[in-house]
């Protein structure tokens, strides 16, 4: 990266020439909205004093080097951290006006409407059926057909249901790492969330599967409300309308994402586009 | 890349007498440690095959049907092995029907909901004194606990002793093979909104089920062949009886008394049962590796 000494904006540095315009049109209104938020390891403070909007129906892109925090954000918005004893956050984020911090949230009515995907594909030890009813049967009684058409559904628009048609009673462990991911977004969508929430779905994944992925980022963001986490900058140009860049537990730049990749406003967020650092 | 060639260049040269000297007695320890190892594999194979080709040797010219359809008789009546063989198979799915779900309930508190508590490590510690405690220690508890209180040895006992061997080499099975499953995969479930026991029931038993179940037929073939819990607690019976309240004959007792008699037909019958026994416990350990070859 970095090998030409000619071009001049960040973004083509970074071998984003190619960048499609996100065409710097206008953010949404904030779905989700983070506060003034710490969080801490035991006595480790791995976010500090973040504020950022998640911008509705519209997908942000959360870079920076690895430990600077970005994956610990998308825990704290799902709650994922309560599952482990020392793990704390103060501040707020709010959806729908509600901080979902508070002690009084229901997590599981939470985690519904705040989906994620994980950087490994997670399938179920179960059929590929069983997979996306799963979810949809901790919040929803649905009838057998109602729940075939959901099934239906979520696989199709996870782009996957070409591929799985013909064996949804086959285990999903026999599927290709890209289409166990697939697989996970929709088991995701079929709970109809309203965020969803993806940890460097990715980084596991060969390219042609991360193309198809990407492509189903761009697609999903016309339903939901979405927050990706990439160590690859140039999938960060390619999917996000915003980008966050993270270093050492603060948010050090925000901004749409074209912005971001041509006209940075602060030093490090520069440098590390550019491949200096991280 | 010069700086290394230089440092490289004062360094003394290579000996080549003493690299091949050096190289010569790398081999012969190699060699001797291979000997080493294939000797003792011979030996321990050799010990093994000797008392399996002794007992097919002589359990099989002792097997018939009439052992596996007669009662126990005094010696010389022809008779065969059928109550020992009910009263084992009783006692051993009943301490494996008792002992089961209170191990895989201990090995998922211990895995799920306690990690690292001095609590979890303290019933951690003691299921593995259990594991290893000498089985006779189990009869005696029971004895004390079951056999003296209700007045006699029972087939109720039997089974207590058994289920109390069972428990903890669940408790250790469902422990590992549920911490062999990743964070991720708890994460996901929980991530979609589903309460704790759901994931635990749904899917983490589900994903650790083949090497849990691999850990209950292994503890089905142990306890199928132990005879010191049983003495003291369901004590044998020469008779027919499949009352649980009673005295109940077993396989291992039964062997134990007869392969210590003067009797040729009873000593027989003894090769018969052992053989009955360790084609039993061969069966459930091959059916617990191709459970366990089916998870890979």
């Amino acid at each position: 990266m970095g090998d030409s000494v000619t071009q001049t904006t960040p973004a083509d540095a970074a071998g984003l020439g190619g960048l499609r315009a996100r065409s710097g049109a206008a953010l949404n209104e904030a779905r989700l909205s983070v506060r003034e938020l710490d969080f801490y390891y035991g006595a480790h403070k791995a976010l500090k004093n973040i504020s950022l909007d998640l911008p509705d129906r519209q997908v942000t892109g959360m870079i920076g080097p690895s430990g600077c925090g970005k994956s610990t954000l998308l825990r704290v918005l799902n709650r994922m951290y309560s599952l482990y004893p020392g793990q704390r956050a103060t501040g707020q984020v709010l959806l729908d006006g509600k901080n979902i911090l508070d002690a009084d949230v229901d997590m599981n009515a939470l985690r519904s409407r705040i989906g994620m995907v994980f950087q490994k594909p997670t399938p179920f030890p179960m059929t590929i059926y069983e997979n996306i009813a799963f979810g949809i049967r901790l919040h929803e009684r649905l009838s057998r057909a109602q729940m075939d058409e959901r099934v239906e559904w979520a696989l199709t628009r996870a782009a996957i249901w070409g591929e799985v048609k013909d064996r949804l009673n086959t285990n999903a462990m026999g599927l290709s790492g890209g289409q166990q991911q697939r697989l996970c977004i929709a088991r995701t969508i079929a709970v109809r969330p309203e965020v969803i929430l993806l940890d460097e779905p990715t980084s596991a994944l060969d390219p042609l599967s991360t193309l198809k992925i990407e492509e189903l980022i761009d697609e999903l963001k016309r339903d939901f409300t979405i927050a990706i986490v990439t160590h690859n900058m140039q999938q960060a140009a390619r999917c996000a309308d915003q980008v966050a860049f993270f270093y050492l537990g603060e948010l050090i730049e925000i901004a749409p994402a074209e912005q971001m990749f041509t006209a940075p406003k602060r030093k490090q967020t520069q440098e590390y586009i550019t491949g200096r650092f991280g | 890349m010069s700086a290394t060639t230089l440092s490289h260049a004062t360094s003394p040269a290579k000996d080549p007498k003493v690299a091949a000297a050096l190289g010569r007695r790398r081999r012969q320890v190699a060699l001797a440690v291979k000997a080493a190892c294939y000797a003792a594999t011979a030996l321990g194979l050799l010990l093994l095959l000797s008392i399996l080709v002794t007992l097919f040797w002589n359990g099989f010219s002792a097997l018939s049907l009439s052992v596996f359809t007669t009662v126990t008789k005094p010696p010389g009546s022809n008779g065969g092995l059928l109550n020992p063989i009910i009263g084992s198979l009783i006692q051993t799915v009943i301490g494996t029907a008792v002992g089961t779900p209170i191990g895989l309930l201990v090995g998922t508190y211990l895995a799920e909901y306690d990690k690292g508590s001095p609590l979890a490590n303290a019933v951690r510690f003691v299921s593995d004194i259990l594991l290893s405690a000498p089985s006779i220690l189990i009869g005696l508890f029971v004895y004390q606990s079951l056999v003296v209180p209700f007045g006699g040895f029972s087939g109720w006992a039997g089974s207590a002793a058994l289920a109390v061997i069972v428990i903890p080499i669940v408790v250790r099975t469902t422990e590992d093979m549920l911490r062999l499953l990743p964070d991720t995969l708890r994460e996901a479930v929980i991530g979609l909104g589903a309460p704790k026991w759901k994931m635990i029931t749904l899917v983490c038993w589900r994903a650790a089920a083949s090497g849990i179940m691999t850990g209950i037929l292994l503890a089905i073939a142990r306890v199928a062949g132990e005879t010191a819990p049983l003495l003291f607690t369901s004590l044998g019976n020469l008779n027919w009886s499949v009352n649980l309240s009673a005295p109940m004959s077993s396989l291992p007792i039964t062997i134990f008394a007869y392969a210590g008699s003067p009797y040729e037909d009873w000593i027989a019958l003894a090769w018969a049962g052992a053989l009955i026994i360790t084609l039993g416990v061969l069966g459930l350990n091959i059916i617990a590796r191709l459970a366990l070859r089916g998870r890979k």
